[in-house]
């Protein structure tokens, strides 16, 4: 594929498609479901045919037609287009918070291992204070009461999941610490941060990449649950969660549409979850026994 | 060398201590919500058009010019003795909320039932079949349930079961006034989805716990023995499996908790997880800061004693390095 590239560019290029033909079945569906869903959301105002809140016909909950494949919603806007720039903002919420999360917890977390003593204590208590908390619970309360602009869902959702990245970082990096090349960065004179970026999380990155999927697909499903009880990203945006309860009156007249929105929810976590289980079973040796 | 003699006991009460401190923490976070509201509580409970005189004299009453831990003590106080104050709309919270949270208990423990004994045998017949069909199918499928959100199952359930086959009916607003038949009738298909929830995760757990007992060599002892496969499931590996299973359970159990509030609001059940819904739209700060400190205090509890349990289970863990 990529004849012109470096020969270890090259090469790395020809392991990593080796890699992915030897991955199960799952796996494969996983990664061609995420990738269907990253072009989606990137190409939206290309794919969709009406705009994000754009409202195209005076018939609210019109079936579906040639015109509006999959009908309109309560207020008359087209279900595909916001289902399509839904992609859009859901994926990207939750990646934001997910990489927003991922840097503080991954910092503090080599931070605490590396400078020990008094600071990994006070750290790591705060961290098990923090995740003694019913996530849901304790972000319906903060929402209700500072109120649920994007923002601050955002930075709730990303300070609470921190915590798992920074357990798991830290339990790596303590790992890691004590080698040699960490000894010898220490005694090269350079700082924590220095360390922590380029020796320590290099080494720890294959541990966390799994951590960071699941995480990924737990702040997804959270902000879609947010979202589906009212609280989450507002209108008009459009969101898959508050779509399903927008138009959840259907469903008792046995109207299926508004479960599409739930079944692109559920799809892309599938996704995530089969590709994440996949470099679970890899890293812990157990692909051949299954 | 008093803590030496009985290690187990002061182990747990470690953890009860600690499970009471950060449950005070959750708490005191809780009480300072309120602190984070825009505007002051007073005039957040008299609406916009309040006079300033009416606004301190609410204050007044309220006792909002003591010192803030004063009334930090007081109001934890009175939550401990059940009375949680007045909401906005003016009746006191535990008229809201406790006859829902006996819904929300019952809701929760019919779940639990089935849902324990059902989960371990699946997790046994994973571990037992390993790599085998049956394991792939039960795996392949809890991982796809345990990324599905919870409304998704709800709104499947309700469109198969209540509204094309009209088996059940589709909301669950069970009252005090109906006999026990017609509310476990009503109450199927929230627990059918709670159960699907749950059951997902708790299998794939039970299925981890006990093969990673089976990975250690005494289990290979017993199969070289010649001992037949079930049989060293059943006594050899499964004995030593239940401590993780039991803690497994239980933090499950903590998991339920998000997942009853949502399915409550599918199914308009009345229970604390929609009350807590209902006072987040309306803002009514005083029941939204009830509902949440009973589910923490649940929450923490369920985690004290999965901890509990792997405590007593493994007396490794008495000796942390």
């Amino acid at each position: 594929m990529e004849a012109t590239a470096r020969p270890t560019a090259s090469s790395r290029v020809t392991r990593f498609l080796r890699l992915v033909r030897s991955a199960p079945l799952t796996a494969k569906f996983g990664m061609v479901v995420t990738l269907a869903y990253a072009f989606v959301a990137l190409f939206a105002p290309l794919i969709a045919p009406y705009g994000e809140v754009e409202v195209v016909s005076r018939v609210p909950f019109d079936g579906w037609s040639a015109e509006h494949f999959l009908g309109t919603d309560q207020l008359g806007r087209d279900f595909l287009s916001r289902l399509i720039f839904g992609a859009r903002n859901s994926i990207s919420i939750a990646l934001v918070t997910t990489i927003i999360s991922f840097t503080i917890g991954c910092l503090l977390g080599m931070f605490a291992a590396l400078v020990g003593g008094f600071v990994d204590q006070v750290l790591s208590r705060i961290v098990d204070a923090l995740m003694s908390v019913p996530d849901l619970i304790f972000i319906l309360m903060i929402l209700s009461i500072l109120g649920g602009s994007i923002v601050n869902l955002i930075l709730i959702i990303a300070i609470l999941t921190s915590t798992r990245f920074y357990r798991i970082s830290r339990a790596a990096a303590l790992n890691v610490a004590s080698l040699d090349f960490v000894e010898a960065a220490k005694a090269r004179g350079e700082g924590n941060l220095w360390i922590a970026v380029n020796e320590i999380f290099p080494n720890i990155l294959p541990l966390l990449l799994s951590e960071l999927g699941m995480r990924f697909c737990f702040i997804f499903l959270n902000i879609a649950a947010l979202s589906f009880l009212g609280v989450g990203i507002q209108p008009p945006t459009a969101e898959w969660g508050s779509m399903v309860r927008d138009n959840a009156a259907l469903i008792n007249m046995g109207d299926m549409t508004p479960l599409i929105p739930a079944a692109a929810i559920a799809l892309l976590a599938i996704a995530v979850n089969f590709v994440v289980d996949w470099m679970l079973n890899r890293a812990s040796g157990l692909t051949e026994e299954g | 060398m008093t803590r030496k003699s009985r290690p187990i006991l002061s182990m747990v009460a470690s953890r009860v201590g600690l499970g009471v401190l950060s449950l005070i923490i959750v708490s005191l976070v809780i009480f300072s919500a309120v602190a984070m509201l825009p505007g002051s509580y007073a005039s957040a409970i008299l609406g916009q058009n309040a006079t300033p005189e009416a606004v301190a004299a609410m204050e007044e009453q309220l006792g909002l010019n003591e010192p803030w831990f004063l009334r930090y003590l007081g109001w934890l106080g009175a939550a401990a003795t059940g009375d949680m104050g007045m909401s906005f709309a003016g009746r006191p919270v535990m008229d809201v909320i406790g006859p829902r949270l006996i819904n929300t208990v019952v809701l929760a423990s019919i779940t639990a039932v089935i849902a324990v004994p059902v989960s371990i045998l699946l997790g046994i017949l994973c571990a037992r079949f390993r790599g085998r069909f049956i394991d792939k199918f039960l795996s392949t499928s809890t991982l796809a349930s345990i990324s599905v959100p919870e409304f998704f199952v709800a709104y499947i359930v309700m469109m198969v079961l209540a509204v094309k086959l009209q088996l059940f009916p589709s909301m669950a607003g069970i009252r005090a006034s109906m006999d026990w038949g017609d509310q476990l009738y009503r109450m199927v298909l929230p627990i059918l989805t709670l159960l699907l929830v749950i059951l997902a995760h708790m299998v794939r757990n039970t299925r981890a716990a006990i093969l990673s007992v089976m990975a250690s060599p005494y289990i290979e002892m017993a199969r070289l023995k010649g001992e037949p496969e079930s049989r060293v499931v059943m006594r050899q590996a499964l004995p030593n499996a239940i401590g993780p299973i039991a803690s497994v359970v239980a933090l499950n159990l903590a998991y339920l908790i998000s997942g009853v509030v949502v399915i409550e609001v599918v199914f308009v059940y009345p229970g604390v997880g929609q009350a807590m819904i209902d006072a987040v739209r309306n803002r009514d700060v005083p029941v939204i800061q009830a509902c949440a400190l009973i589910f923490a205090a649940a929450y923490i509890g369920f985690n004290l004693i999965a901890d509990v349990i792997s405590i007593i289970s493994n007396p490794r863990l008495l000796h942390p390095r």
